[in-house]
């Protein structure tokens, strides 16, 4: 199955001192990804993914366990691994051009001013905002700044994508427009990506694997699912895939229920953190799976 | 009635001035003659004596002598007769000195203080307590160490303009938001290329609006520095004058003051227009 381990997460821990003493946000967490995964982590607020993508950014550290990109263990932040934030952090005093032209002149220092920009405008292209470069954020729609977050990270050729849920702010309109278009870029270019989200509907449609992790403190990744719809799913009928309400249940069940109390379950059912369960929701593994019985 | 709300202010604002002139005027205008007396005592006694008329100019003499002086900014007769314009020249370039010194020392260690968490709680007392002293205060210590009065006079105009400039630009670059600095490190930018690229945009707002508070304290500072100087400069034009008890005068260097300290306040807010963005 693990045929590659492109990215690896190996036993990380992040505590943090509080004035009662030390909490722990969760500890040894084991996972892997192969390239060209998009894979989505699900969890409540507090349960730590946000540190667990600021590591995988280099901009945070784990207090123990290290994680290895490409055979190489995480020192810092790189250009090899692209963050779409979740507030977009544009620069305000700089164009829509002059943003991403930020990020390419960053990653190739030695090109010239006129190759840094037919690189930067094929990027603000590739997420519809032609037309829209001389701009600044200020002057642009939420979901048009998230855009211009999208171009930025891409515009580096990073080997990771990393999203910290990149459509939260925006209208649900706007939402799926941008999932569309996030879809048919990471398909056609084999993108590595990985994604903090909260919206389920959102992980089934964009993710070939989705992490649960359960509540903090002390949180863990409990199961990766398997996503089973198929790799052309489309936004107007994924959710009519007779194998979508199986999934879509499984992970609201998950984060209903089984988030607090897996706790308790791992401890009977022999739980391996470093070999986290992957589990394939079919109709023989839920019988709650066909949408007539999931209506009930 | 539809005229544009700039146009009544400024009807206003004439009005008000219109007002306060012709009071002016009233209340500092002859009363007429008072006292019966030969033309030739008359002559000896002035208008004061004679004709009631207030000890205070009224705005048509200020008027007549302001306007003799603007026909003649830079005349120099020696050391206790020269133009307006040259006494202004003395002052503006004291505070232009002073002030980029400040600005020269104030601006990097600012971004040291900012950037530091270390050097912001060590120097912090430091500049606790300098901060409130009186500029003025250092003047002895400056005339002694110097043993210059005009570069004593830029000594204190550096030292007081720099404590607003110092503390804006440690509190605009201290304050740059996290997700900014996220972006440039992830985009593995060098320190250096940080400070210009992603700081000092951030930060230009909160360090011009305390260059604009510090240019605003120099020219106040200005004024009673050369004072106790003395030689050139506005301040003491102010002071010599009175000595001369020229009230004309006197009120025409106020007014004068007043206009170089609201142009050097216009051009540092313009400044500060430019390099704030909106959000």
């Amino acid at each position: 199955m693990m045929t590659e381990k492109f990215i690896s997460i190996e036993g990380i821990t992040k505590r943090f001192k509080t004035p009662g003493g030390t909490t722990t946000v969760f500890s040894d967490l084991w996972l892997s990804m192969q390239r060209g995964d998009f894979t989505c982590i699900i969890g409540h607020s507090g349960c730590g993914k946000t540190t667990v993508l600021n590591i995988l950014a280099g901009l945070d550290t784990p207090s123990d366990g290290v994680v290895i990109v490409d055979n190489q263990a995480i020192e810092g932040p790189s250009l090899d691994r692209a963050v779409i934030f979740q507030s977009h952090a544009l620069l305000p005093w700089r164009t829509v051009l002059g943003n991403v032209a930020y990020a390419v002149s960053s990653k190739w220092r030695n090109w010239d001013k006129a190759k840094v920009e037919a690189q930067a405008k094929k990027f603000i292209d590739l997420v519809g905002l032609t037309g829209a470069e001389h701009k600044r954020p200020a002057e642009l729609s939420g979901g048009m700044k998230q855009r211009v977050g999208i171009a930025r990270a891409l515009s580096i050729e990073p080997k990771i994508l990393l999203m910290d849920e990149p459509f939260s702010a925006l209208d649900a309109l706007t939402r799926g427009t941008l999932q569309d278009e996030v879809r048919r870029i990471c398909l056609t270019t084999g993108q590595t990506v990985f994604m903090i989200t909260h919206d389920v509907d959102e992980a089934i449609y964009l993710a070939d694997r989705v992490v649960l992790m359960t509540n903090g403190p002390e949180a863990v990744m409990a199961e990766m699912v398997e996503n089973p719809l198929p790799k052309d799913r489309k936004r107007i009928d994924f959710h009519r895939h007779p194998l979508y309400y199986g999934t879509r249940n499984h992970i609201i069940d998950f984060l209903v229920t089984r988030s607090k109390s897996f706790a308790e379950e791992m401890k009977t059912n022999g739980f391996d953190r470093r070999n986290v369960p992957l589990v394939r929701p079919s109709t023989a593994l839920d019988p709650h799976a066909s949408p007539s019985l999931a209506a009930e | 009635m539809n005229i544009p709300l700039g146009l009544r202010a400024g009807l206003l604002s004439i009005l008000v001035l219109a007002l306060f002139l012709g009071a002016w005027h009233l209340a500092t205008r002859g009363t007429g003659v008072t006292q019966q007396m030969s033309p030739e005592y008359a002559k000896l006694m002035g208008l004061t004596a004679t004709q009631g008329k207030s000890a205070m100019p009224g705005p048509v003499d200020v008027g007549i002598k302001l306007w003799e002086h603007l026909k003649r900014p830079f005349y120099d007769n020696g050391p206790n007769d020269k133009g307006l314009g040259i006494q202004l020249g003395y002052s503006i370039a004291r505070v232009g000195l002073g002030y980029l010194l400040a600005v020269l020392v104030a601006v990097p260690l600012g971004f040291l203080i900012g950037m530091s968490p270390l050097m912001s709680r060590a120097l912090d007392p430091f500049i606790q307590v300098l901060k409130p002293i009186s500029p003025l205060a250092w003047m002895p210590l400056a005339l002694y160490t110097i043993k210059d009065s005009g570069l004593s006079a830029i000594f204190v105009i550096f030292i007081c303009s720099l404590w607003p400039m110092l503390i804006n630009t440690a509190f605009g670059v201290a304050a740059v938001r996290k997700e900014w600095l996220n972006v440039a490190r992830t985009l593995e930018v060098g320190a250096f290329r940080r400070a210009y690229t992603v700081i000092l945009p951030a930060a230009a707002p909160t360090i011009l609006t305390g260059m604009r508070i510090s240019i605003g304290i120099a020219w106040l500072v200005i004024v009673a520095a050369e004072m106790l100087v003395g030689g050139t400069g506005i301040g003491y034009f102010v002071w010599n004058e009175w000595n001369n008890l020229s009230i004309v005068n006197v009120i025409i260097a106020i007014l004068l003051i007043g206009l170089v300290g609201m142009l050097l306040d216009q051009v540092l807010a313009r400044l500060t227009r430019m390099v704030t963005f909106p959000e």
